[in-house]
């Protein structure tokens, strides 16, 4: 998804360029506080992590592989600020060294896969953890939501910026199912891969997860069989009355943002090809020909049925959303249940190449 | 840490390119990106005459055609997006060849093509004639907040240490009859990437307080400051200069 120079015209480009800006100065901000005085060194491994795992590629299906695009592991592992900063050098870095998305783009490219991908995926994941048992498993299930989300949601960020700057008359219909039909499937896998990360990592070093602090039991000694409540050497954690409360707050809160996202999406994919009503007039014909071909559900459902362009780009959208959340869940449980029931395989040839305790702890 | 660690793209040499100030190149690549962007679609002239300046340039700094060009390759994938664009977008059609195109897609194709391809060029080149710490200095000259150059600096010095890294753990997943096949390997992959979190993690841990015992105190001293004279910033500033009078005629005509 890296956009080259001049697929956006120069001021939607200077416009996301200022949006990239503001975003990292409050970034550096609150970087500070996450990682206290270590800033630089840590962020700067961090992002060689990103980096690097980049770099890992996963089978998708016979033949096709797909990689990490990383914002959600960010957020989650170090926290949405560091998150940002760490994918924003990533980006910055592959735009200047290796002309891996264009100069003029960059700020295209920090807004769509450092910014929206990491604010998406961590909201999400602050309010799953919030409404969900206080468990780690509750953690893998948020980050798998998390991450799921944040790559349609990507996309969609850069269907907004093609229907306000792209130079290409595509209607913004076609343009936001093609990209999230995509990235849905994408998201899938990055879904998969962030969870199961998250979970190894929760399993050796809970410590190290910046999304799950706070989930530390109380230490407990066992006196004579039973267990006591060890002396408490820091206050309290927040009283479980006031949490239980909080929960709904949260509950209502994701319900609210999911509903305001299915329709931000809807008006932001419908005001544009109202301004070219002419030219997806021309197109209507064409794209009912083009989706009986495709045979992503999505696509079929996006237009079949609807010959308006503004219903079906908005549909196209909220089908998006809806899609994802089943698969998202159908695929977790599945992944899941495979997990519980044989952890062994792979359990055997990853006590190999990670820290010995992988292997004794598992997820 | 210094001189082992020339990234791949850069070539050595002695060129008046690579002798120049990194900010003074910087800007001038930074600028010269922005006119061409900037440029219609419609004055076609205008980018051949973008490409010869490139090419001056390039010749000036002894990069050979051929590294260039194979360092073009990374542009395949939207090379393949602009070549569908004809085909989806939408108004005025032609024939050309027995297919139905898009005007406006074939426009839109070569706008992407030409601005996107001279964009990659001049990072290329840029690439290629400045050394990684030179860079890092040049984006710090030119203000951008020095945390995040020290971010960059790290994320560029340990990139390849966390590379190997994974590349070790690869090389020892696949000695152990590993391979990944399908969605039932995600697991192992997974796990790869949660010790090679921890691992980083760990190691910036270290970093940090090697340095801390070294004197850190929030920021870099700064010991090679380079500053550019009025002559070195004419010379890089020639290129975006003489773009930006094609991009005016360009739009003048």
């Amino acid at each position: 998804m890296h956009v080259p120079d001049g697929f956006i015209n120069a001021p939607t480009s200077a416009a996301t360029g200022v949006i990239a800006a503001g975003a990292i100065a409050v970034s550096l901000r609150g970087a500070r506080r996450e990682l206290d005085e270590r800033t630089a060194p840590l962020a700067g491994l961090v992002a060689a992590f990103i980096f690097a795992v980049q770099m890992l590629n996963f089978p998708v299906a016979a033949g096709t592989s797909g990689h990490l695009l990383g914002g959600a592991l960010a957020a989650i592992l170090v926290g949405p600020y560091t998150g940002v900063l760490c994918v924003s050098v990533v980006l910055l870095m592959q735009g200047i060294l290796f002309a891996d998305g264009g100069l003029t783009a960059l700020g295209v490219n920090i807004t769509n896969m450092a910014i929206v991908t990491t604010v998406v995926a961590y909201a999400l994941f602050r309010g799953l953890v919030k409404v969900l048992p206080r468990t780690r498993r509750s953690v893998t299930v948020a980050s798998f939501v998390a991450a799921l989300v944040s790559v349609p949601a990507a996309a969609l960020a850069f269907t907004v910026m093609y229907a306000i700057g792209g130079t290409t008359d595509v209607s913004i219909g076609k343009v936001a199912t093609a990209m999230v039909g995509v990235h849905v499937l994408i998201g899938i896998g990055e879904a998969a891969i962030t969870a199961l990360t998250v979970g190894s990592v929760i399993a050796v070093r809970p410590d190290l997860v910046y999304g799950a602090r706070g989930l530390t039991h109380k230490l407990k000694l066992r006196v004579n069989g039973e267990l006591v409540d060890a002396p408490q050497a820091e206050p309290e954690p927040a009283p479980v009355a006031a949490r239980t409360s909080h929960r709904k707050v949260w509950a209502a809160g994701l319900a609210a943002s999911l509903v305001l996202a299915g329709f931000v999406s809807f008006y932001a994919s419908a005001d544009p090809d109202g301004l070219e009503k002419v030219a997806a007039d021309h197109g209507i014909d064409k794209r009912a020909e083009e989706h009986a071909v495709a045979d992503s559900p999505l696509a079929d459902y996006g237009v079949e049925d609807v010959d308006d362009a503004r219903l079906s780009g908005g549909l196209a959208g909220v089908i998006g959303v809806g899609v994802t959340v089943v698969a998202g869940s159908a695929v977790f449980w599945a992944v899941r249940r495979r997990r519980s029931d044989s952890t062994s395989p792979s359990d055997t040839t990853d006590t190999t190449d990670t820290t010995p305790s992988t292997s004794t702890t598992s997820v | 840490m210094g001189a082992g660690h020339a990234h791949k793209l850069y070539r050595h040499g002695h060129s008046p390119v690579h002798g120049l100030p990194p900010h003074t190149k910087l800007a001038a690549v930074f600028a010269f990106v922005v006119v061409v962007v900037s440029t219609p679609r419609e004055a076609m002239w205008a980018f051949g005459v973008y490409a010869v300046l490139l090419g001056a340039v390039a010749y000036v700094a002894r990069v050979p055609a051929g590294f260039l060009l194979r360092r073009l390759l990374i542009e395949v994938p939207f090379v393949a997006f602009a070549v569908l664009m004809p085909f989806v977008a939408e108004g005025e059609r032609v024939d050309v060849l027995g297919m139905s195109l898009s005007v406006n897609g074939l426009w839109g194709a070569w706008n992407v093509l030409a601005k996107g391809t001279l964009g990659v060029a001049a990072s290329v080149l840029l690439a290629a004639t400045t050394e990684l710490r030179e860079l890092l200095l040049g984006l710090q000259r030119l203000r951008l907040p020095p945390l995040l150059v020290q971010i960059a600096s790290f994320m560029i010095r340990y990139g390849d240490v966390i590379t190997d890294e994974m590349r070790r753990m690869r090389i020892a997943r696949e000695s152990r009859g590993f391979e990944a096949k399908g969605v039932r390997h995600w697991g192992v992959l997974a796990k790869s990437a949660g010790a090679l979190f921890i691992r980083s993690y760990e190691r910036g841990e270290r970093v940090h307080l090697a340095m801390i015992s070294r004197g850190y105190a929030g920021s870099m001293p700064v010991i090679d400051e380079v500053t550019a004279s009025r002559a070195q910033w004419t010379y890089a500033l020639a290129l975006p200069c003489a773009a930006l009078a094609v991009c005016l005629l360009g739009w003048a005509l």
